[in-house]
């Protein structure tokens, strides 16, 4: 396998350390950093926590479904339970009765955890700035990514999701 | 039947009665409420026995300010009538409804939500859409319109466009 396709995995010593690299994956033998190694595993395979609130939920679905194929990511997996789900994907608007809703599933994910505040309403309230929706979704759970739009089409979110993908392997320390 | 008969059938006791629109709309004042729908629902000409919906308009401009209304439909006649009723701003209370028509439990309630009138009777009485402890009736025209603050553990953090950084 051509070093270039172990994205993340080389060992950091700069061009003059490539050449060393290929011969030791020719016998075998990746060398990286722990931190790496699990910032690359976390990034492959995200499984996000169904989380649609509103036609956001629609665009999500047909980025999940075969047209998009979130699969090619490793992350076509939708989790109906937030313990097995490491991505809350905040599609639609969110009320304020849905707040603590929200914030409950949030909390019940394992860490290390994402938030993905996708469209405008999420993100900003959007069109509803009313009394029933909450002025965005970042006051009641942090958000790594926002991701506008009125809803953002599949292209969108999954330009989210990768721009999410890059801070994952490149971002934070293993614990 | 259509509505100009209906109006006059109505008429026969209560004389306030309106056809606008081929609607038939009859206004009584809040004492009379019960005593009127009663009437509605049971004579057999008119046999008004589905209550389709009961809900609020608020009129800062005009007394009374709130107007309650009540969309009635017969099964047996398939013809509808609307009763209107109207709550002055400083005592707005009605008799409930929900022993004569079960289904204004939850109707009584979003009007309770929304408007902050009161139905005298009602037996749960409290906000069914808007979370428990809301503060105000914000369908009423006096209400503040735009984003509300988050309202989350204590928290109490402003819309986006009037957060300071």
């Amino acid at each position: 396998m051509p070093v270039e396709r172990l994205e993340g995995l080389h060992t950091g010593r700069g061009q003059a350390g490539r050449e060393d690299d290929e011969d030791e994956v020719r016998r075998g033998i990746l060398l990286t950093t722990m931190d790496k190694a699990v910032r690359w595993a976390r990034k492959q395979s995200m499984w996000p926590v169904t989380f649609g609130l509103a036609c956001c939920a629609i665009e999500m679905m047909a980025a999940g479904a075969g047209d998009y194929d979130l699969s090619r990511w490793g992350m076509e997996l939708f989790r109906a339970s937030p313990r097995q789900a490491d991505l809350m994907i905040v599609a639609g608007r969110v009320s304020q009765k849905m707040g603590p809703v929200l914030r409950t599933v949030y909390d019940q994910m394992p860490e290390p955890k994402w938030v993905i505040s996708m469209g405008v309403c999420a993100s900003a309230g959007g069109m509803f700035t009313n009394y029933a929706v909450v002025q965005g979704v970042d006051t009641i759970v942090p958000v790594d990514i926002y991701v506008p739009g009125c809803p953002p089409k599949p292209e969108m979110l999954m330009y989210g999701i990768l721009r999410l993908h890059e801070k994952v392997r490149t971002e934070g320390h293993f614990k | 039947m259509r509505a100009e008969e209906l109006a006059g059938l109505v008429r026969a006791r209560y004389p306030d009665v309106v056809v606008a629109r081929g609607e038939a709309t009859l206004v009584v004042d809040r004492s009379e409420l019960v005593d009127a729908l009663a009437y509605l629902r049971d004579e057999p000409d008119l046999s008004l026995d589905s209550l389709s919906g009961v809900t609020a308009t608020d009129w800062p401009d005009r007394t009374p300010r709130y107007w309650l209304a009540y969309d009635l439909y017969s099964m047996a006649h398939t013809h509808r009538v609307r009763l209107k009723v109207g709550l002055p701003e400083d005592d707005p209370h009605v008799r409930s409804v929900v022993a004569m028509y079960p289904t204004a439990n939850w109707h009584e309630r979003e009007v309770y939500d929304f408007y902050g009138i009161v139905f005298d009777g009602h037996p749960d009485l409290r906000r069914i859409l808007l979370p428990d402890g809301w503060d105000g009736y914000p369908l009423r025209k006096t209400e503040d319109l735009g984003g509300v603050n988050t309202r989350y553990r204590g928290a109490f953090i402003p819309p986006v466009d009037r957060r300071t950084t």
